[in-house]
This record gives C-alpha cells, sequence and structure tokens, in this order.
C-alpha cells in the first residue's frame, strides 16, 4: 500500500511528493525491477513531472463531468457468436517459452 | 532526390497509369534509396520483397485496368503497426523479435488498395518521446541540416522514422500515429505535411497501443494532397475496434479546392506565447495572411484552459499507458528474463527492467502512481475533468469559427541530447496536445524555415470529422507558400 495521503482541499492544496521509498514501491506495483541506485535519481525525475502536473489543481472543476469519450459514440450490439479462434499455434508462435500447447512460466506453487 | 522517389504520390499514380514508368521500376528506385540511407537509421527492418511483391502485382492489374487507388506506391510503415510476417517492436527491446501473426487493419486497407511496404520505420520506444531519442534501435537522424552546420538534427517524434523517410524521397509516403502530436510535430520538423484524423477515423485495431483514448493513425507525406489521398485508404469504419466511427468516408481529395471564401480561421490567443520564437510567429502571421489571400475571414478565439493541456496530458496518457504495457510480462511474447530459481513476479519484474527504456519506465511509474489508492481522484479524475474543460474550449470556439491555425512547434529541429529534461522535451508538444485531448482532426503543414533554413510547420485544427476542411485549409496554405523546400543531399 502506498502511504496515507491528505486529500487535497480546494484549489490550493498540495499532492504529497515521493521519496525513495515511495519510488521503489511504485516499482513494485508496475513490477518493474529497480537496480540498486535506481530509485534515487527517479526521485528527482518523477517529483519534477509531479510537481508540474499539480497546476490542475488550480482548475475549478465543481460540477465538471470527467470525460469518458472525445467523439460522442455508442457501443454496438453484436450477435454473441463465437468467431475467432482454433489459431493456438500461431497464439504461441511468439511465447519465449511454451509446452505442449501451453505457455509455460517459472514454478507458480511449491 | 533522383526524379522518381522526388515525385508525389499523385505524380507517380498519374505516371503509374500512363506507364510512363512501371511499378516494379518505381519499387527498385526506392528500395537503392533505402539502402543508401542507412545512416538515417530510419528503417528498423527493410522489406524489399514485401514492396516487390506488390510491384508487380500492381504492374498487372495496371495492364489489366484493376488497379486499385494505391496500386505500386511505395509506403513506410511505423513499427508501431502490427505487419503480418514482419518484425514490429514499437522502437523497443521488450518486442524485439516479435513477429505478428497477423496485419493491423490500417496496413492491411493500405495494401489491400495496392500499396507496397519498404520497411518498418524508427519511432520513439512505444510511442514516448518528441524526438525519436527514445528508440532502443538508436535514434533517427533528420535529413536536414542548419545552414552552415554539420550537426545532426532530430526528425521529431515519435513518428520520426517516417517523416525522415518521406523527406529524404526514401519513400512515397507513410504511416504515423499522434497520441499528442507524434505525427504533426516530426512533419513539422521535416518539411513535410501529416494529419491526425478525428479520433475513431482510422481503426486501431492492431496498432501497438500506448494511450487507447488518444491514440490515432495517419497518413504522413510530401503534400496536402498525399495526405488526402493516404487517408482515404486508411481510414474507415471497423468492427474489432470499439472506437472506430461507423461514418462514411470522404473523398478527400476531391474536397482540395484551396477556395476558403466563407471559411472562418480562429486564433486562439493562448497560443501566442511570451517569449515565443520570432520566426514561429512571423510565418504563424503569413499563413493567416495567406488564408485571407485564400478567401478566409481570421478571428481571435479564446482556448482558456489551454495552459492545463499538457498537464493533464501527462497524467492520462501515462495512466494509460501503465494500464496498456501491462502485458509486457514475458509470457505470451516479446523478451523473458527469468532469474535462475526465481519466482513469476520476479521473471516480470526482471523483463520489464531489461525491456523497457528509461522514459518508458518513467511514464509507466508516473501513470501507475497517479492510478493507485488515494491518488486516483485528486490526479486521474481531475485531469479527466480538465480534458473536457479543454473540449468545451473547442466547442465553444466553433461558435465563432470553422478552423484554428496555430504553429505546430514551439520551435525548428533542435540536435539529439539538447533536452536531456524529460519536462523540457514535453513541452515541445504544447501545440499539439489540446487538439489531440479533444480528438480533434489535425494537420501540419510546411509554411516557412527558421533563421537557420529549417522547416517549420503550421497547424491547422478543425472541428470532429471534418478532415476534408482541415486538408483544404491545408492546401491553401501549401499553394501560398510555395515549393517547398527539401533537405541537400549529404548522406
Amino acid at each position: 500500500m502506498l502511504p496515507a495521503l491528505a486529500q487535497p482541499e480546494g484549489s490550493q492544496a498540495r499532492l504529497m511528493s515521493v521519496d525513495a521509498a515511495t519510488v521503489i514501491r511504485i516499482a513494485k506495483l508496475a513490477r518493474i525491477k529497480l537496480a540498486p541506485g535506481e530509485a534515487e535519481p527517479l526521485v528527482g525525475e518523477l517529483n519534477g513531472i509531479l510537481g508540474w502536473i499539480e497546476q490542475l489543481a488550480e482548475v475549478d472543476t465543481s460540477g465538471v463531468a470527467p470525460m469518458t469519450a472525445v467523439i460522442p459514440n455508442t457501443l454496438r450490439w453484436r450477435a454473441d457468436e463465437v468467431t475467432d479462434g482454433g489459431v493456438r499455434d500461431k497464439v504461441l508462435a511468439n511465447a519465449p517459452a511454451s509446452e505442449i500447447g501451453f505457455f509455460a512460466v517459472p514454478k507458480v506453487i511449491e | 532526390m533522383n526524379e522518381l522517389n522526388g515525385l508525389t504520390i499523385a505524380a507517380m499514380r498519374d505516371g503509374l497509369r500512363a506507364r510512363t514508368f512501371s511499378a516494379v521500376e518505381l519499387a527498385e528506385v526506392h528500395i537503392a534509396a533505402v539502402e543508401a540511407a542507412r545512416v538515417l537509421n530510419a528503417f528498423i527492418v527493410e522489406t524489399p520483397d514485401h514492396a516487390r511483391a506488390a510491384a508487380v502485382a500492381a504492374d498487372a492489374a495496371l495492364a489489366d485496368g484493376s488497379a486499385r487507388p494505391l496500386a505500386g506506391i511505395p509506403l513506410g510503415i511505423k513499427d508501431l503497426f502490427a505487419t503480418a510476417g514482419v518484425q514490429t517492436t514499437a522502437g523497443s527491446k521488450i518486442l524485439e523479435g516479435f513477429v505478428p501473426p497477423y496485419e493491423s487493419t490500417v496496413t492491411a486497407k493500405l495494401f489491400g488498395d495496392g500499396a507496397g511496404m519498404l520497411g518498418k520505420l524508427n519511432m520513439d520506444q512505444f510511442a514516448m518521446g518528441s524526438s525519436n531519442e527514445t528508440s532502443a534501435f538508436g535514434g533517427v537522424i533528420s535529413p536536414w541540416r542548419a545552414q552552415g552546420s554539420n550537426r545532426p538534427l532530430v526528425p521529431g517524434g515519435s513518428s520520426g522514422g517516417s517523416a525522415a523517410a518521406v523527406a529524404a524521397g526514401l519513400c512515397a509516403g507513410a504511416t504515423g500515429t499522434d497520441t499528442g502530436g507524434s505525427i504533426r510535430q516530426p512533419a513539422a520538423f521535416t518539411g513535410i505535411s501529416g494529419i491526425k484524423p478525428t479520433y475513431g477515423r482510422c481503426s486501431r485495431w492492431g496498432v501497438v497501443a500506448f494511450a487507447s483514448s488518444l491514440d490515432q493513425a495517419g497518413p504522413m507525406a510530401r503534400d496536402v494532397r498525399d495526405c488526402a489521398i493516404l487517408l482515404r485508404s486508411m481510414a474507415g469504419f471497423d468492427a474489432k475496434d470499439a472506437t472506430s466511427l461507423d461514418v462514411a468516408v470522404p473523398d478527400f481529395e476531391a474536397a482540395l479546392t484551396g477556395d476558403l471564401r466563407g471559411v472562418r480561421v480562429g486564433v486562439p490567443r493562448e497560443y501566442r506565447l511570451d517569449g515565443m520564437d520570432a520566426r514561429v510567429a512571423a510565418v504563424w502571421d503569413e499563413g493567416l495572411r495567406w488564408l485571407r489571400d485564400a478567401g478566409a475571414e481570421t478571428v481571435e478565439v479564446s482556448l482558456p484552459h489551454t495552459k492545463y493541456a499538457l498537464p493533464a496530458y501527462y497524467i492520462i496518457a501515462p495512466a494509460e499507458a501503465s494500464s496498456n504495457l501491462a502485458r509486457y510480462d514475458g509470457v505470451r511474447y516479446g523478451l523473458r528474463v527469468a532469474p535462475d530459481g526465481g519466482s513469476l513476479d520476479a521473471m516480470y519484474e526482471a523483463t520489464r527492467a531489461a525491456g523497457f527504456g528509461p522514459e518508458v519506465k518513467r511514464r509507466i511509474m508516473i501513470g501507475t502512481y497517479v492510478l493507485s489508492a488515494g491518488y486516483y481522484d485528486a490526479y486521474y479524475l481531475q485531469a479527466q475533468k480538465v480534458r473536457a474543460l479543454i473540449a468545451q474550449d473547442f466547442a465553444a470556439a466553433w461558435e465563432h469559427c470553422d478552423v484554428l491555425l496555430t504553429p505546430t512547434a514551439p520551435s525548428a529541429a533542435f540536435s539529439p541530447g539538447d533536452k536531456a529534461d524529460p519536462l523540457e522535451m514535453y513541452l515541445n508538444d504544447v501545440f499539439t496536445v489540446p487538439s489531440s485531448l479533444a480528438g480533434l482532426p489535425a494537420m501540419s503543414v510546411p509554411a516557412g524555415l527558421s533563421a537557420g533554413g529549417l522547416p517549420l510547420g503550421l497547424q491547422v485544427i478543425g472541428r470532429p470529422l471534418d478532415e476534408a476542411g482541415v486538408l483544404n485549409a491545408g492546401y491553401a496554405l501549401e499553394r501560398a507558400a510555395g515549393s517547398t523546400a527539401r533537405p541537400d543531399r549529404w548522406w
């Protein structure tokens, strides 16, 4: 879990900046291994970007609905039919490892 | 540039139909040009056999009268489009060796219309970049150089390979994709034209996803007419893309009259930034004069939330990217790095650490952070609300005008390494990002040269689905600007 954060109140609130421990946690959530010493430079880079995007808090968005579609469009209905499949070998063709028709991964059950 | 690979697509089409030259001749000239320009690093993979096969088929079709609109036109394809049987990497090591067993909708439509493929074009990794420097296969070098200088320049990004290849005459036209300016900014940097159509115009099926609510494919070519020709083939409804628009595709080329009588051109006052480059400002003013000469009326408009577009974009795009790029896990395709005796998680972490470049990691981490518990409302939800306000700004502007004219980029091309700070690089997209957030069609047209003799572009933004209006305004600019400057060959 990420550290608890005081929710911004009104337009003047500042979001928290990240520290090395937070960077390591974000990397863990994103499943990106950081080599020793890699987290520290990221603290400055990410804080630079986060500090800059924080200016969005100035905008009064009360009563504004968040955008969900840029161009109005409705989802289409389609018949519930199987229209694809039967291509196992194609699906597996790019796998780094596959065995007897399955993707192969490191052992996950002790 | 040899005379055949300097022609526009329209001129190639005419020459092929008049049998002035054959499609095979045209393909061979381009294949040789690609080989001779390897120093530009524009292609990740060359596919001369694809181009030759399409040329042979085109010559047969031209002879028996069954030729399709792009018969024998040799194109370059950005490496973000899945191409059946041809490596597709999105410029990343994590997809090195990935050979799609399927064809993207856009490339299938182009090839179905008779075009051939010369190769897969280099790009910023996962389309994240404005200079091509984030490609895992080395950056593309622009065919342009400043007057009296040998210093290499970037072609812009992310569709930098496409831009460099078109400008250098390596291909007749190219596909690009645009999330926040990735077609328009490199087009401006290399003196070519490129259009990002309305979101949903071109199918995203088979295009490696970066930020799904923003990604759009579009053509890049040496003039506006060629963009119109290519866009007609690329666009159209596709049931395989849930956001594809089920609307008719007009004949964009037929709309090119250059007559702007009755057209109102908006000039957004917020785009006139403090400390704006004097040449960029002068070219903008000149462009407005040209549009008035073509019959248009110019009117100042306001897009009050413009300054918040970039920060909103740098929340929304990384958030979507962090989700989209979760698929690169070392299991189904691409790179796998599995530490000896390590767990499945250790494999994921090692694979992604080794496969993604620094900018991609940075954006995945920003996206992961802004979507994480406790931060979602403050960052992501607020950004989506600001995005709605930005779209409303444009909607309000359309009450007063039909198209908008702005610069495409704040400067001409720079050199690799000049913008080492990520934030400084992001600011390059200041003029292109707002229309991306609003899903609007927008194009860049070459309009002049910088003090150093490098191309500068102007951007035309239009109403949803009014690509025809955007292209026609671009056409009027192009006609007034006169013959387009081309880079002197040094490679």
